[in-house]
């Protein structure tokens, strides 16, 4: 039984990778269109790149 | 003079060169229309990005900072078809987005540590019954905390802080108990794991934060739909003003890029922006967005136009004054700053239901520990029984009973055309038993329309259709609608302030005022049947017609206030208008109460009164001179034309040209209101059962899992039912 010692950390290594795998995917934008996500799963064309958030903020004005 | 359009108040600089602007799009629907777009923008050389959202139905652009005139990203989307302009969150939408990734973020970490405490959980209670070391059960119970604890401190903070703004406020509300539940079933069990005992109660805890997460992110997530909605039909709206650059130089920018001193050109059949005041021209204004009346107002230089009025027939030179400058104006914001104050605090159906169940709750707990403590339990057994209480009664299926009747509400009355502003207006709606109407621009079409179409020739409503295109006049414009003209007529000459003319086939042609056309007895007769359309003639040789042209009725409406009379509602026409008018709307329509020239006080007053009388009223309206009594409403709702103030006054905003958005919105409250107590019942008759084997001491962690996840499940099952509704036809 002395396998469990590592074998439990190494679950929740793995699990601790999903959640940063959720949080990357979430800063990235990848939940911003879920409707449009689900539609570009079956267009043919090439993909074009996620669009970098944008702060709204008024002094990035000139 | 020709107008150059300038869009940099729109632009973010990104830095390092790029330029980035969003932009709203009307008429998205598909995944075609998606790839058609970011085809099409993407062509343009020096676009570095162009990303179609479709749930926002908005275009993200970025390019080379200095090549490209943002102006030319419209021109080819309406070269592909679309309709577009530039697109600035308000501050509101910003925050709103911002939690609702926070909300995301929380339910991940929840959601991640329910998957690996459970993981860690279940072989613990089938180990209790079987040969599981009590090391090892220690060692998983550990662990279970080192995952649990800094998950629920992360994830629980929307709980934590709602709760401890409500205590200090000297409230309770749903997150108190939560919050309480959640605290104390993670001390007691490091306490217990100390101790080296049995049973934790680590899953439970995450687990309850998980579930109620969902229910939060649900909510939000409609809120937050809806107002991207609501903004993008803001910014379709397309609030320009034509602002003097130079002498004679003219630019069109967005009206949040004028400033007060600017001066600003007001031509015949713009809607004016900006509040300002006439420093040279003179013209008819048509104030029934502000005032609720439809007879036009003359202006000449002095007079104060408000943002919103629409312009009739000549060119007007406006300064622009700051926004409370105007007497009404001041006049309506402070009625509405009273109305807001005085509007007595809604309380929510779940705050009702928490202000019963907390004190319930904790009593029950308290009373299981003295109840033990006597039987001759010892302190601790009595303190871990009363705290499995609180567990067990953690309002989990409680605090999804609302949320989710609510998004599923909100999504089916979103698909009739009814756009929530505020989550408890569902709750409001559904209570209602009068409804006051607006009469301008609610009851009846916000545009103008030919209303004796049937009594001319097609070939002639189309003639003169094409004709009108060549006037700038907003009954002309009404006539080219109507008449669905596309194309104009070549050689047209307009003479201002009395009509159109050219030649057609040797023919001369004219539209316009009566007299213009020598059509006064076509006039006369149509004016005397009904004195409150506006007559237009149109003359092609020895031919006369004449049109009438007046803001029509909604097509449903008769049938609208037919069935809100049925449901038991009551119905009154309270408006600005003067009394003929109200009155022919109020026969047509069928309804016996109506006021006519009623000024926003009295509108407040006459709500007032039947406040006293115990009716819950909703008020409809879309004039600026509503907005106040849309706050002293118990609900209110204005259509999407409505003036700015208006919109952002009301509870529902409701799309398009019918009114059945207005009974949709009633049916499905009541409707939603009914399952959201059904819910309600359901969450409490659980714990009706769970309770007592709580109070006896026989919960194990085991089965608070199964009965908190059983019940949620059940409650969300029940939520469902909010969607069908069966469609009545109006």
């Amino acid at each position: 039984m002395e396998v469990i010692v590592f074998l439990v950390p190494l679950a929740l290594l793995l699990g601790l990778f999903g959640l940063l795998g959720f949080l990357w995917s979430l800063k990235n934008g990848q939940y911003d269109d879920l409707e449009g996500a689900a539609w570009r799963a079956i267009s043919d064309d090439d993909e074009t790149q996620a669009p970098r958030r944008v702060e709204l903020r008024s002094e990035s004005r000139p | 003079m020709q107008a150059t359009r300038d869009f940099s108040h729109y632009v973010k600089h990104l830095g390092s060169g790029v330029a980035h602007i969003d932009l709203a799009v009307e008429g998205i629907s598909c995944a075609g229309c998606v790839s058609k777009i970011e085809r099409g923008l993407s062509a343009i050389p020096d676009v570095t990005l162009a990303r179609v959202n479709l749930t926002d139905r908005r275009v993200a652009l970025e390019w080379k900072e200095g090549a490209l005139d943002p102006a030319r990203f419209i021109d080819c989307l309406v070269e592909l078809g679309y309709k577009a302009y530039p697109f600035e969150a308000v501050t509101a939408e910003a925050a709103e987005a911002e939690n609702s990734r926070f909300l995301l973020r929380c339910l991940g970490v929840a959601a991640f540590a329910t998957m690996n405490v459970m993981m860690l959980s279940i072989p613990v209670w089938s180990g209790n019954v079987s040969d599981m070391l009590p090391e090892q059960r220690d060692f998983f119970h550990w662990i279970s905390a080192l995952i649990a604890l800094p998950a629920a401190a992360y994830a629980g903070q929307p709980f934590f802080r709602s709760a401890f703004n409500a205590l200090r406020s000297g409230n309770v509300n749903m997150d108190v108990p939560i919050s309480i539940g959640v605290i104390l079933a993670l001390a007691t069990s490091i306490v217990e794991t100390i101790g080296h005992a049995e049973h934790a109660y680590f899953d439970a805890a995450i687990m309850l934060l998980t579930f109620l997460l969902i229910g939060r992110y649900l909510e939000q997530n409609m809120q937050r739909r809806t107002r991207a909605v609501a903004g993008n039909l803001a910014a379709l709206k397309a609030e320009t003003a034509t602002k003097f650059v130079g002498p004679d130089e003219i630019s069109v920018v967005p009206a949040a890029a004028v400033k007060a001193g600017d001066i600003v050109l007001l031509r015949p059949g713009e809607r004016s922006a900006i509040d300002g005041t006439v420093i040279d021209g003179r013209s008819e204004i048509d104030q029934s967005l502000i005032t609720g009346e439809t007879s036009h107002a003359a202006v000449k230089p002095g007079s104060a136009v408000y943002a919103g009025s629409l312009n009739i027939s000549g060119s007007l030179r406006m300064r622009v004054s700051a926004a409370s400058e105007g007497t009404l104006l001041a006049d309506i914001q402070r009625l509405l700053d009273h109305a807001v104050q005085v509007r007595s605090r809604y309380v929510q159906l779940a705050d009702r239901a928490s202000r019963l169940y907390a004190p319930v709750v904790h009593a029950t707990a308290f009373l299981t520990m003295i109840g033990w403590l006597i039987a001759g339990a010892s302190v601790h057994d009595a303190i871990i029984t009363a705290i499995a209480v609180l567990i067990i009664t953690c309002p989990c299926a409680l605090g999804l009973a609302i949320p989710t009747v609510q998004t599923v509400a909100s999504g089916a009355m979103f698909r009739a055309g009814v756009l929530l502003n505020s989550g408890d207006a569902i709750e409001r709606v559904a209570e209602i038993d009068r409804i006051i109407f607006d009469k301008t621009g609610t009851l009846t079409l916000p545009e103008l329309d030919v209303v004796n179409s049937a009594a001319v020739p097609a070939d002639v409503f189309e003639l003169a259709g094409r004709l009108a295109l060549a006037s700038h006049h907003p009954v002309a414009s009404a006539l080219a609608r109507a008449a669905g003209a596309k194309s104009p007529l070549p050689g047209i000459t307009e003479q201002p302030g009395q009509g159109v003319r050219g030649v057609l086939k040797g023919e001369e042609v004219r539209l316009g005022s009566p007299t213009f056309c020598k059509a006064d007895d076509l006039a006369n007769e149509l004016l005397s049947r009904d004195p409150e359309v506006s007559v237009v003639a149109f003359a092609r040789g020895e031919k006369r017609y004449v049109f009438a042209v007046c803001q029509s009725l909604r097509p449903d409406a008769r049938a609208v206030i037919a069935a809100l009379q049925k449901r038991g509602v009551a119905v009154e026409i309270v408006s600005g208008d003067r009394e003929p008018a109200v009155r022919a709307a109020a026969e047509m329509l069928q309804i016996p109460e109506w006021r006519a020239g009623v000024t926003p006080a009295d509108k407040i007053a006459r709500i007032g009164e039947l406040k006293r009388q115990g009716f819950k009223v909703m008020m409809v309206g879309d004039g600026l001179n509503d907005a106040p009594s849309l706050a002293a409403a118990h609900v209110s709702m204005s259509p999407i034309s409505a003036a700015h103030l208006s919109q952002a006054t009301a509870d529902l905003v409701f799309l398009g040209n019918r009114l059945a958005p207005v009974i949709a919105a009633v049916d499905h409250s009541r409707k939603a209101l009914r399952l959201m107590r059904q819910n309600l019942y359901l969450a409490v008759g659980y714990n009706c059962l769970a309770v007592p084997i709580a109070i006896l001491g026989f919960v194990t962690p085991l089965i608070a899992a199964a009965a908190m996840s059983g019940s949620s499940i059940l409650v969300m099952l029940n939520a469902l039912r909010a969607r069908p509704l069966p469609q009545e036809n109006l």
